[in-house]
């Protein structure tokens, strides 16, 4: 075990998807919770494919990957929040309608510039081979923020995923949080996305709260709870893709699902106990 | 001076008036209790008064010296959600919030009185407990303590009986009191139960769209609306 963590630490590639990997993880884990209970799972999804979206075009252009695609996606979930809250497109259906354009907008200007690439295949199933050294630094900076905001918002985010309305009328600025958990979520989405696919990074925000869900009944212990999940799915994940050439961002989620299941089965076996005892 | 006053004010849902021309004070430390049958505006006004709706017509006036941070708000327990993972405390502790400014920490009086709330409302022993997993009287129970966490000056609470076995609503009814009486929090009610309306609160306000009543308890049973929704039984 030793020997193999060892062999796989020796390529820098590798150590930068873990550090950045890690970090990651532990964000999506704890925004994962307060999303899940706020009924937006779906906007981590759509906000990933704004972001393959604003990839491709970013690629297109020559520009940078991470400093075209963060604004964008940044802007996206705040323009999602203000449709869901006030208009007469409902919150699901108005995330199914932006993805989808951003997915189509993206499929465009790649066909009509580089064509099918293995960097625009990346984007779509993810590549830890896809990060450089200046995006490793720009992502432990912003998932530090993300960590630090999250740890000093946590009873207000807290209070306005438990009940919007109470936190409004006793005059908390809930729109201001909301607007907060968006950002977060957008900023993680994007640092994750290109290690875990634009189209299985949202699993990376849902399953380990889910998960965690099944078995911990206080808020406190299901975040903390997830993000040990997350973290140690994470880790199992990318031995397993090391050892058999897997891709990274599938076999997390496939330790995720495993996970999901252990937790599910053991909730039923609490239950069942309990219902005899 | 009244802390609140609202001034023939009109509520609308995308041109759909659903509560119009309604008049009247809020004081100091007194009991109101609202009203009216389902549809009848009731929950509209409340949100109104909460600031959340805004009113198409006529003015809200709070006075100066009602911060949104003085109200507390227990909403129907359908809408909250069912499936939460919380402890009873940790939903306690959340009516703290306002209180805190821009700290972003609980201190240790915010604990203090979550828990002497939880005494209060005999909640305490079930502090640990999953919010999902309680009866609905003790749903009831740790929401009303969330909203006293919050409440300095006004508690406003949406059909809090609702769901709640007579035995236990009596309960609720008896702490409502004694929190208004003792804490001198005025009191505002959305309530079904014009009995226990009438016997409890200083004023009844009653709507059907528009306002029917709005005076002391004593002149409704005289009122000829009174009367008619008495039913005669007293």
């Amino acid at each position: 075990m030793i020997e193999l963590l060892s062999e796989m630490f020796s390529y820098t590639f590798l150590v930068r998807a873990v550090i950045v990997g890690f970090l990651v993880s532990i964000c999506a884990s704890l925004l994962g919770v307060s999303l899940v209970l706020k009924r937006y799972s779906m906007i981590g999804d759509g906000l990933s494919h704004v972001g393959f979206g604003s990839l491709a075009i970013a690629s297109a252009l020559n520009l940078a990957p991470l400093a075209v695609s963060i604004p964008v996606v940044v802007a996206a979930a705040f323009i999602l929040l203000r449709i869901s809250e006030n208009s007469k497109i409902k919150g699901d259906a108005s995330i199914a309608l932006m993805s989808t354009s951003a997915m189509a907008i993206g499929v465009i200007v790649i066909s009509m510039t580089t064509g099918l690439t293995t960097d625009v295949c990346n984007y779509m199933f993810g590549s830890i081979l896809a990060m450089s050294e200046n995006d490793v630094y720009l992502s432990v900076v912003l998932s530090i923020i993300v960590l630090i905001l999250f740890i000093v918002f946590y009873n207000k985010i807290f209070a306005v995923t438990f009940d919007e309305n109470f936190s409004r009328a006793t005059g908390v600025q809930a729109g201001i949080y909301n607007m907060l958990i968006a950002l977060l979520t957008a900023i993680t989405i994007v640092l994750g996305m290109r290690m875990m696919g634009a189209l299985l990074i949202s699993s990376l925000i849902i399953f380990p709260s889910l998960t965690s869900m099944r078995l911990c009944k206080t808020f406190k212990s299901v975040i903390i709870c997830s993000v040990f999940v997350s973290v140690l799915c994470f880790f199992i994940g990318v031995i397993i893709s090391y050892l058999y050439a897997a891709p990274t961002g599938a076999s997390i989620v496939g330790i995720n699902i495993i996970a999901f299941c252990a937790f599910s089965l053991a909730s039923m076996i609490k239950n069942k106990k309990g219902g005899v005892l | 001076m009244a802390m609140i006053s609202c001034q023939d004010i009109s509520f609308a849902y995308e041109s759909n008036i659903v509560l119009s021309a309604v008049n009247f004070d809020i004081e100091e430390g007194s009991y109101i209790s609202i009203l009216g049958e389902n549809g009848s505006g009731k929950s509209t006004l409340i949100k109104g008064l909460l600031g959340l709706q805004k009113p198409i017509k006529g003015k809200i006036n709070i006075s100066e010296t009602l911060k949104n941070s003085d109200i507390g708000y227990m909403p129907q327990t359908n809408a909250v959600q069912k499936d939460f993972p919380a402890s009873v405390y940790e939903v306690v502790l959340s009516g703290r919030l306002n209180n805190l400014g821009i700290r972003p920490f609980y201190r240790k009086q915010d604990r203090e009185n979550a828990l002497s709330n939880m005494e209060f409302l005999n909640i305490i022993d079930i502090k640990d407990c999953c919010f999902r997993e309680l009866s609905g009287g003790q749903q009831q129970r740790a929401l009303l303590a969330r909203a006293l966490c919050a409440a300095h000056k006004l508690l406003i609470l949406d059909e809090p009986s609702s769901g709640l076995d007579p035995l236990v609503s009596d309960d609720l009814y008896q702490l409502i009191k004694n929190i208004n009486l003792k804490q001198k929090i005025a009191i505002v009610m959305v309530s079904h139960d014009i009995d226990r309306a009438v016997e409890y609160s200083d004023y009844i306000l009653h709507l059907q769209n528009k306002q029917l009543f709005f005076g002391t308890a004593a002149d409704y049973l005289k009122s000829d609306i009174g009367k008619i929704f008495m039913g005669g039984r007293k």
